[in-house]
């Protein structure tokens, strides 16, 4: 439950912060929520991992498909990535979740500290 | 141990925000670049939204209607406030470009992709390029009127550049990382030097110096006559020039230098080239002129062009742009149409440079020593200390070579003397033209522009059409400039030069049409001094033939002759080389390439092997016959094609024809038979890879991204055919950059199109959708709209207006 909570929790105010700031909203976001909601043991890191995931993953498929992914084509082409849009999706969403995930385990971290 | 786990999270949280904001070698910062709301997929766009958006200095809100190809179509109610709109307009598609192609211009591309384009910036200084553009400056600085509108356009662009937000940078600037500056006016100045140095920045003058004292002067003018046995000049040669009062200087007796250089700096392109025609009333199908243009520039994208309309109340232009400079380059309006093709005139020259000493304060000249000015250009490098390069001025121009910079050791230099340095008001040209009404406009629009030298062609609706050779040409003596010159002695300067109205031109002459293809522009009857630079030799008489081939010409015969793929040098060529060659000892593989060429009819078509076997054939012959020029302690320049064909055709015997690294002595009938053994090998090579070996695919035109033919980001294999010296003369990356035809009348009627598209973004799906078009041969019909009209609902329209 508080898995969830805190997915939910780190994609809106992921969302809510990259209105704001550049791309490292993201890791704010994980941060400030795995400081809030702290989780246990592999989900901090995974959470805050999926919940950027899907989020970049997402905008990305919606920014794409509203113009034929006629950029992504060509930059999955400059990645090496044979011109295939869906594994730039992908790369994009996993670095957006490894971000997120090591700013997770610092939150975390943070309210250890705190706490004690 | 947890302050140990929040240290080390800490350093891992930093070292993830700095690897995914920074850039590494040519990746670029990754978190940034693919971020959804900051990165590349903000630039997955291809319209533009219907809005009214706010620009500060307007005096009256204007319109821009942006049709289906995102063709703006501008309508402002005074000038000022026209190129106020076209420096935002333009910005808002072609930024990235506008300002890459000034940094280019002013050698500042290192500071955006470091190091490796060192030697390029540094060759941009030593041309005096930035030093051209403050002339330039300094001209337009005294006519308020060009400033005024020099200023709105820097308004405008700096308007749009003032709102982008980090998200909607170019996607250039953030595969680069790196932000766009401020827009000012001697930008727009470069981006004018820009264009002149392409298209007068080529000269031979050590090539020619090292070939004469080579090869002795009988044999170098045998290989480089100053006039072919065949020319079809630009300016007609029935002209009568003796109405004129002209001289030329005295030639001074000792007028040669014959210093060396192993290597000469990069130059443009010699595909650099136009075709231009225009037919009067009485040839015209329907009594109207009509005017056809067809620049040959690299192919790139974005596009060196960005058309648009221009209007307020009192004149409606439209046309092709170049994004950086106000109005319209190449275009029309409801009175007159023009379009220019290069001059290709001997306007760059060089002298030697004596100095004093090492410290290179000091010249010799005239029986004295003259002093040096020093500028010193500071080279910023991305991620490195700054290059200084001390270059130094004569009174001749910019000492480019010296020990420093590809010269000889020792107290000896190398400067230029350049029109480009002379500071023309090229702008006031442009933009008067824009205005013009009839041929006493255009010829009083011309007087300010003085490089790169042109020949403007012109048509009226009033039925008049005409050619003048624009530029600024120095009175040569003969033989002035084809060589190397003597820096210290007075008598090799420039004497003065060619009065402007003594610059040759013709107005609707009695064969009814008027025509260039970077041909001679005179005969030998020309009372001043011309010699052959690298003129063409072929396109211009298939282009002439043409015209006088029958009575009456329409727009479909223009839009055939601008796809007119006949290769007048494989017809004279061809069966000379066929003819000569001994066919018994090819095999099989052999014969079946060579009944392919001797069955062609001389049209380079997409669909044609013959083509193929010629062109391989020829660069095979062309690389073999002139091995005595292959030199590596020695820049040297080939002869021309023509000369070429000339030789083997007249001169088979010649000592030229030798191998000289065989022991026999060949022929041409030799050489045609080893070049064609060599042709096929490789043909037989690329047909094995590739299956065909068909003209398109041969040739495999392609069009490249400014950023070095980035892959993704430029086109390939693009199914035209033609080549260079052909009418089409579509390389494969130089070509046709745009077609452009106008028909005269009560209302113009346009065609126009461009090998790319409106929008700078590869994101945007008008980033190249002119290409496929543009290579089947097809056109855009150019939507003139009068001042003032409100288009249908195809259109998209956004209102720009002042808070």
């Amino acid at each position: 439950m508080k898995n969830i909570f805190n997915l939910i929790l780190t994609i809106v105010l992921a969302w809510v912060i990259t209105l704001f700031t550049p791309w490292w909203g993201v890791m704010l976001a994980a941060l400030i929520v795995s400081f809030l909601v702290p989780l246990k043991g592999g989900s901090t890191f995974f959470v805050p991992y999926l919940a950027i995931f899907s989020l970049w993953g997402i905008q990305a498929y919606m920014a794409g498909s509203a113009n034929d992914f006629i950029l992504a084509g060509k930059i999955a082409d400059l990645f090496s990535l044979d011109g295939n849009t869906t594994l730039l999706i992908l790369v994009t969403a996993t670095i957006g979740g490894l971000a997120a995930a090591f700013a997770g385990l610092l939150g975390k971290q943070l309210k250890t500290v705190v706490t004690s | 141990m947890k302050y140990f786990k929040l240290l080390l999270l800490l350093a891992i949280n930093a070292g993830v925000f700095y690897g995914l904001n920074t850039k590494f070698g040519q990746i670029p910062p990754l978190g940034k670049f693919l971020s959804p709301t900051q990165g590349i997929w903000q630039n997955e766009r291809s319209e533009v939204a219907q809005k009214t958006l706010s620009l500060e200095g307007l005096s009256a809100p204007v319109k821009v209607h942006y049709d289906e190809h995102l063709i703006p179509h501008i309508f402002a109610e005074n000038k000022k406030d026209l190129y106020l709109a076209q420096g935002y307009v333009t910005a808002q598609h072609r930024l990235w470009q506008m300002e890459f192609q000034t940094m280019a211009s002013a050698g500042r591309l290192s500071e955006i992709v470091g190091e490796a384009a060192l030697t390029y910036d540094r060759r941009q200084r030593r041309k005096g390029m930035v030093y051209g553009a403050e002339k330039a400056l300094e001209t337009m600085s005294g006519d308020t009127e060009i400033q005024e509108y020099l200023e709105a356009y820097k308004d405008g662009v700096n308007a749009y550049i003032a709102q982008l937000d980090a998200s909607e940078l170019p996607v250039e600037y953030k595969m680069l990382d790196y932000k766009p500056e401020p827009w000012t006016k001697k930008k727009t100045a470069l981006l004018l030097m820009y264009m002149t140095d392409m298209l007068a920045g080529r000269d031979s003058d050590f090539e020619y110096s090292n070939a004469l004292k080579l090869f002795g002067s009988a044999r170098f003018n045998l290989l480089f006559p100053d006039y072919f046995d065949k020319t079809d000049p630009v300016i007609p040669k029935e002209r009568d020039w003796s109405s004129w009062a002209a001289s030329i200087p005295e030639a001074p007796a000792d007028s040669l230098v014959l210093e060396q250089l192993a290597n000469t700096m990069e130059r443009p392109h010699p595909d650099n080239g136009s075709n231009n025609w225009a037919v009067g009333p009485e040839k015209s199908y329907s009594g109207n002129p009509i005017l056809a243009n067809d620049p040959h520039l690299g192919l790139n994208l974005p596009s060196i062009w960005y058309v648009m309309q221009l209007a307020t109340p009192e004149q409606n232009t439209f046309g092709a742009t170049l994004p950086g400079a106000l109005g319209i380059v190449i275009g029309f309006n409801e009175d007159v149409s023009w379009g220019v093709t290069n001059a290709t005139r001997d306007v760059r020259d060089w002298y030697k440079i004596t100095f004093k000493d090492h410290t290179k304060q000091e010249y010799q000249y005239d029986g004295s020593w003259k002093k040096t000015d020093l500028r010193l250009e500071e080279i910023r490098i991305r991620n490195k200390e700054p290059f200084i390069d001390s270059v130094y001025y004569t009174h001749h121009g910019p000492v480019t070579y010296d020990e420093t910079f590809l010269g000889n050791r020792g107290e000896a230099g190398f400067a230029m003397k350049w029109t480009g340095h002379l500071g023309g008001n090229n702008q006031r040209t442009l933009l008067e033209l824009n205005a013009a009404r009839n041929y006493d406009d255009y010829k009083a629009a011309l007087k300010h522009f003085l490089a790169p030298a042109q020949n403007f062609i012109f048509a009226s609706r009033e039925g008049d059409i005409a050619l003048w050779i624009q530029g600024r040409f120095p009175n040569k003596w003969k033989g002035q400039g084809k060589f190397l010159m003597d820096g210290s002695k007075p008598e090799h300067e420039w004497q003065g030069f060619i009065p402007q109205e003594h610059n040759a031109h013709v107005k609707n002459p009695e064969r009814g049409f008027v025509s260039s293809a970077n041909q001679h522009p005179v005969d030998q009857s020309y009372p001043y001094y011309v010699f052959n630079d690298g003129y063409d030799t072929y396109r211009s008489r298939v282009i002439n033939n043409f015209f006088r081939s029958k009575e009456k010409f329409d727009i479909e015969d223009f839009k055939a002759l601008h796809g007119n793929n006949y290769n007048l040098m494989a017809a004279e060529l061809l069966p000379v080389m066929t003819k000569n060659m001994e066919t018994g000892a090819l095999s099989q593989q052999e014969l079946s390439f060579f009944e392919a060429v001797s069955t062609w009819d001389f049209y380079n078509d997409i669909d044609k092997a013959g083509p193929s076997v010629f062109e391989a054939w020829y660069d095979e012959l062309y690389d073999l016959l002139w091995d005595e020029f292959e030199r590596k302690d020695l820049a040297l320049d080939k002869p021309f094609n023509y000369q070429t064909v000339y030789m083997v055709t007249n001169y088979p015997e010649d000592p030229f024809m030798d191998i000289l690294s065989t022991e026999e002595k060949e022929s041409a009938g030799d050489l045609f038979l080893i070049s064609f053994k060599k042709a096929a090998e490789k043909l037989g090579k690329w047909r094995e890879e590739h299956g065909d070996y068909n003209w398109g695919d041969y040739k495999a035109t392609y069009v490249g991204h400014l950023l070095q033919d980035l892959p993704a980001f430029s086109r390939f294999n693009i199914p035209i055919g033609g080549n260079s010296g052909i009418v089409n003369a579509t390389s494969e990356d130089h070509g046709p950059s745009w077609r452009m035809i106008v028909e005269m009348g009560e209302h113009p009627k346009a065609l126009g199109i461009y090998p790319g598209g409106q929008s700078g973004n590869p994101g945007s799906k008008h980033y190249d959708d002119f290409i496929d078009k543009w290579a089947a041969g097809e056109y855009l019909e150019l939507n003139f709209l009068p001042y003032g009209d409100e288009p249908g609902n195809t259109f998209t329209t956004q209102t720009l207006k002042a808070n």
